[in-house]
C-alpha cells in the first residue's frame, strides 16, 4: 500500500513540476498507456468500453427473452442452434428464461449503469472540471478498473458453465438463491455471481474513494465547492452513496456466501425441497431484503445522479442559459441523499411489514418526490425560452427530463403502501423503474457520451446517426414500456415467463408482440450508435477548436488532445461560477475569466 | 508530495482523507452485519454463546499495540530511527499476537460445540470476528512493509504521512475490536 503510494505520488510529482525531462512518462509503453494506465482519461474510457460491451450483452439477454415473451407460440430454430439444450425445441426453456432476466438486470444495473457510467465520467470529468492533473491517488484508480475487469470475467464466464449463470432475479432472495438443490441457477452460477459482486463491490468503493478525496482535495484555485459545475456535485453524492451502501451489500453477501457453502442459516429456516424437510433452522430471509434493499435504493440513485448531474450541465451549455437553481441543485441532490437512506423498506412492503413501520416509509418514499419536482422544475426552467442547440447531447438530455417525470409520477403509485400490495411484483413495477432508472439513465450516459466525445478522442460523433439514435431509442422507449403499465395494473406477474394459462391476459397478446417488435428495433439502433462510436475514434470528424460548444468550464481550456497532466501550463485559476451564459450581452464567459470592475455578480 | 502541496490548501492530506472515508466505508459493513445481529436475536431459536475469556487477553494485545505503534510515530517524527524501528517491530509482534490469540479464541467455541450449523450468536460471531482478523492481516501486511523498509529503505524524504495513515488505520481497527467485543458480550447472551 505505502509502496504504491510512493511510486503515485513520484507520477504526480513530474507532472506537478510541469513536466520535468527526468520522469517517467515519456518513455510509456503500450502496456503503461493503453493497458495499466494510471491517466483517468484513459481510465475513463476503458470503463466505457468495457461498459459498451456488457450493454451489448445485457441488451441481447433481454432481446432474447422478449423474444420467449411475446412469441410464445413459435419456434426459433437458430436459438436451438446457438444455445442447445437452454432453448430446446427452438424455446427459450423456463430455467434459461430465468438466467437471462436475472443477468439481464445484474449486467445493466451494476456493470453498465453502475461502474460504465460512474466510472466513465467520474474518472473522465472529476480532474478535468475542477483543475487538478489526475485523481488524488492514480494507483487507486487504476485498481479500482482491474478489480471490475476482475469481476467483469468472473461474471462472463458464469455465463458459459454447465449449470449456467445464477438464476432468481438480480435481487437473489434466499431461500432460492442459497440452495443449490433447488435451482440449477442457484448452483456454481450462483457462487460466481456473489463473487463476481464482491470483486465488483472493492472496484467501486476503490473509486468512490477516490472521487470523493479528489473532489474534496484536489480543487484548482479559486474553485470553490460552489463554482463546481453540477456533475462533480453530482459525482460526489453518488461517491458518497456508494461508499456507505455497497459495504452492507458485500455483509449481505458474505452471510449468503456461508449459507450456501458452509452450512450456516443466516436467512434459512424451515424448508421442504422436494419432499426432503431440510435441516436449517432459526435463519430470516427477510433479513437478506433489508441487507440487500439498504444498498438496493441507494443503487438506484447511484444510477440517477451521474446523469442528472451531467443533464444539468449539458442543459444549460445547450440552451445557452444558466442553470436554473443551482443552489437548489444541490440541496434537491443533498435531500435525495439523505432519503435515499430512509426508504429501501418500500420494496419489502408485501412481505408482512409492520403497517405501521409501513406508514412511516409511506412518508418518507412519497418526500422523495419533493426534491425529485424541485429539479425537474428547474431543468424545464432552464429550457424555457432558451436559446436552444438541438445537438444530439440536447435531445438525449431533454428525453432524460421527460423520462424522470414519467417515470416518477409513477414511483408515487407504488409509494403507497395499500396500492402497492395490487402493484408489487407485476409489470407495472418494471414498467417504473426502467422509464425512471433504466432508459433515463441511460439517456443521460448517451448525452454525457456525445457531449465529451470531442474531449475524449478529438473527434465527433457523426451527427446524423446520432438524431437517428435519439429518435428511434426515444419513441421505441415509450412504445415499450409505457403498455408494461396496463398489463401491470391488470396485475400480469413480472418474471413469468408463460402467461397462456390466465385468460384474462390473453388481451395482451398483440401488445406483448408489439413491445416485442420494437424492441428488437431498438436493439438495433444501438448497434448503430456503437457502430459510430467505434467508427468515430478513427474515422470522425477531427475537432478543430479547443472549445466547440463553446462552454465554460476548465475541460474546454486543455489542448484538444491534452497528455497525462491535462494541462501543458500552469493549472488555469477560476474566478466565477460555471454558468455564466448570456450575461452582460455576451454569450458565454469561460470560468477562468476574472470578474470585470463593473461586471454584475450572479 | 508536490503536487498535493501546491494544489491543495486544505491540511488534511488526500492520503489520509481517503482512508477517512474507507473507515466510513468499513463500519458501515460492520453495522450492517451487527444490526443483522441485533434483528436476528430477537427471533425465536436464538442461540447465544459463552466468550472465551481469552478474548480479554487480545484485547488487551491490540489496545498494547495500538500504544506502541503511536509511539513509533512519535519518534518517526523526531528522526529516532531506532526507537522507530524497534517500536514497529514490537507493533508488528504484539499484532501477531493478538491474531493468534483470536484464533485460540476460535478454537475454545470450536470445542465448546460452537459449529457454524446453525444460526445463533456462535456463527455470527466466526464471520463477524473472522472478517475483522482479515482487516487485521490488511494491516499486519502493511506492517510488515514499513517494518523491512525501515530497515532497508534510504529514507530521503522524511514524510511522516505513511506511518500517520497506518497509525489511523490501526487505531480504527483496534478500536473496531472494542466495539465487537463489548457488542457480542452486551447483546450476545
Ligand atoms: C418519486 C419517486 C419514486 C418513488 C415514490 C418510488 C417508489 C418505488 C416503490 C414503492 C417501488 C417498489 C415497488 C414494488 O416492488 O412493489 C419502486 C421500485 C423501483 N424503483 Fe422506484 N420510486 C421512485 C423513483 C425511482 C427512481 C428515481 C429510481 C431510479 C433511479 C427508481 C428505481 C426503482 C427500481 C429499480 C425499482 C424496482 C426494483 C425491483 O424490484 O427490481 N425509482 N419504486
Ligand atoms: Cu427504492
Amino acid at each position: 500500500m505505502s509502496e504504491a503510494m510512493h511510486t503515485t505520488s513520484a507520477v504526480s510529482a513530474a507532472h506537478g513540476e510541469h513536466h520535468d525531462e527526468h520522469h517517467g512518462h515519456h518513455k510509456e509503453t503500450f502496456i503503461t498507456k493503453y493497458i495499466f494506465s494510471q491517466d483517468h482519461k484513459t481510465i475513463a474510457k476503458q470503463f466505457l468500453i468495457t461498459g459498451i460491451v456488457w450493454a451489448f450483452i445485457g441488451g441481447l439477454f433481454s432481446v432474447l427473452f422478449r423474444l420467449q415473451l411475446g412469441y410464445p407460440d413459435t419456434k426459433f430454430p437458430i436459438l436451438e442452434t446457438l444455445f442447445g439444450h437452454w432453448a430446446a425445441g427452438g424455446q427459450i426453456t423456463p430455467e434459461f428464461y430465468y438466467a437471462l432476466v436475472t443477468m439481464h438486470g445484474t449486467v445493466l444495473v451494476f456493470f453498465v449503469l453502475t461502474a460504465g457510467l460512474s466510472g466513465t465520467f467520474a474518472n473522465l470529468l472529476i480532474p478535468l472540471q475542477i483543475g487538478a492533473r489526475d485523481m488524488a491517488s492514480p494507483f487507486l484508480n487504476m485498481l479500482s478498473y482491474w478489480f471490475f475487469f476482475g469481476a467483469s470475467i468472473v461474471m462472463l464466464s458464469s455465463l458459459f458453465i454447465q449449470t449456467g449463470p445464477a438464476a432468481g432475479g438480480w435481487t437473489i432472495y434466499p431461500p432460492l438463491s442459497a440452495l443449490g438443490e433447488a435451482s440449477i441457477g442457484s448452483k456454481a452460477g450462483m457462487d460466481m455471481w456473489l463473487i463476481g459482486m464482491a470483486l465488483f463491490i472493492v472496484s467501486s468503493l476503490l473509486g468512490g474513494l477516490n472521487y470523493i478525496s479528489t473532489i474534496l482535495n484536489m480543487r484548482t484555485k479559486g474553485m470553490s465547492m460552489t463554482r463546481l459545475p453540477l456533475p462533480i456535485w453530482a459525482m460526489f453524492f453518488t461517491a458518497v452513496l456508494g461508499v456507505l451502501s455497497f459495504p452492507v451489500l458485500l455483509s449481505g453477501a458474505i452471510l449468503l456466501l456461508f449459507d450456501r457453502n458452509l452450512g450456516t442459516s443466516f436467512f434459512l429456516s424451515d424448508i421442504v425441497v422436494n419432499g426432503q424437510v431440510l435441516p436449517n433452522e432459526g435463519g430470516s430471509a427477510i433479513l437478506f431484503q433489508h441487507l440487500f434493499w439498504f444498498l438496493g435504493h441507494p443503487e438506484v440513485y447511484i444510477i440517477l445522479l451521474p446523469a442528472m448531474g451531467m443533464v444539468s450541465e449539458i442543459l444549460s451549455v445547450n440552451s445557452r442559459k444558466p442553470i436554473f437553481g443551482y443552489m437548489a441543485m444541490l440541496g434537491s441532490m443533498f435531500a435525495i441523499c439523505i432519503l435515499a437512506f430512509l426508504v429501501w423498506a418500500h420494496h419489502m412492503f408485501v412481505t408482512g411489514l409492520n403497517p405501521f413501520l409501513g406508514s412511516v416509509f409511506v412518508l418518507l418514499t412519497l418526500l422523495i418526490a419533493v426534491p425529485s419536482a424541485i429539479k425537474v422544475f428547474n431543468w424545464l426552467t432552464t429550457l424555457w425560452r432558451g436559446n436552444i442547440r438541438f445537438t444530439p447531447a440536447a435531445l438525449f438530455s431533454i428525453g432524460f427530463v421527460s423520462l424522470f417525470i414519467s417515470g416518477g409520477l409513477t414511483g408515487i403509485f407504488l409509494g403507497n403502501s395499500t396500492i402497492d400490495i395490487h402493484l408489487h411484483d407485476t409489470m407495472f413495477v418494471v414498467a417504473h423503474f426502467h422509464i425512471v432508472m433504466g432508459v433515463a439513465s441511460f439517456f443521460g450516459m448517451f448525452a454525457g457520451v456525445y457531449h465529451w466525445y470531442p474531449k475524449m478522442f478529438g473527434r465527433y460523433l457523426n451527427n446524423t446517426l446520432g438524431y437517428i439514435h435519439f429518435w428511434v431509442t426515444m419513441i421505441g422507449a415509450y412504445l415499450i414500456f409505457w403498455p408494461m403499465h396496463y398489463e401491470g395494473l391488470a396485475g400480469m406477474p413480472r418474471r413469468y415467463l408463460d402467461k397462456r394459462g390466465w385468460v384474462s391476459f390473453s388481451q395482451f397478446g398483440d401488445l406483448d408482440k408489439m413491445i416485442t417488435v420494437v424492441t428488437v428495433i431498438v436493439f438495433a439502433v444501438q448497434l448503430l450508435f456503437i457502430f459510430n462510436f467505434f467508427y468515430s475514434i478513427f474515422k470522425g470528424r477531427k475537432v478543430t477548436t479547443q472549445n466547440p460548444w463553446g462552454a465554460n468550464t476548465l475541460e474546454w481550456t486543455t489542448p484538444i488532445r491534452p497528455g497525462h497532466g491535462n494541462w501543458a501550463g500552469e493549472i488555469p485559476e477560476v474566478h466565477r461560477w460555471p454558468y455564466d451564459y448570456a450575461k452582460d450581452g455576451r454569450d458565454f464567459i469561460p470560468q477562468t475569466e476574472p470578474v470585470g470592475a463593473n461586471e454584475s455578480a450572479h | 508530495m508536490e503536487i498535493v502541496s501546491d494544489q491543495q490548501r486544505k491540511k488534511i492530506h488526500p492520503h489520509k482523507f481517503t482512508l477517512w472515508v474507507a473507515i466510513g466505508s468499513i463500519i458501515m459493513m460492520f453495522a450492517g452485519l451487527t444490526s443483522a445481529f441485533i434483528v436476528k436475536s430477537n427471533q425465536v431459536n436464538w442461540t447465544p454463546v459463552a466468550m472465551p475469556k481469552v478474548f480479554w487477553l487480545s484485547t488487551a494485545a491490540i489496545l498494547f499495540s495500538s500504544l506502541t505503534l503511536q509511539m513509533a510515530l512519535r519518534s518517526f517524527k523526531q528522526r529516532e530511527m531506532g526507537t522507530y524501528r524497534l517500536l514497529i517491530g514490537l507493533t508488528m509482534i504484539l499484532s501477531l499476537v493478538f491474531l493468534a490469540l483470536q484464533w485460540a479464541g476460535f478454537r475454545d467455541l470450536w470445542d465448546q460445540g460452537v459449529r457454524l450449523k446453525g444460526a445463533g450468536a456462535g456463527q455470527f460471531l466466526y464471520v463477524i470476528f473472522g472478517l475483522h482478523a482479515l482487516h487485521v492481516i490488511g494491516g499486519i501486511i502493511a506492517l510488515v512493509v514499513m517494518f523491512v523498509k525501515a530497515f532497508t529503505g534510504r529514507i530521503k524524504i522524511y514524510s511522516s504521512v505513511p506511518v500517520e495513515v497506518m497509525a489511523t488505520y490501526w487505531h480504527f481497527v483496534d478500536l473496531l475490536w472494542v466495539y465487537l467485543l463489548v457488542f457480542f458480550i452486551i447483546i450476545g447472551r
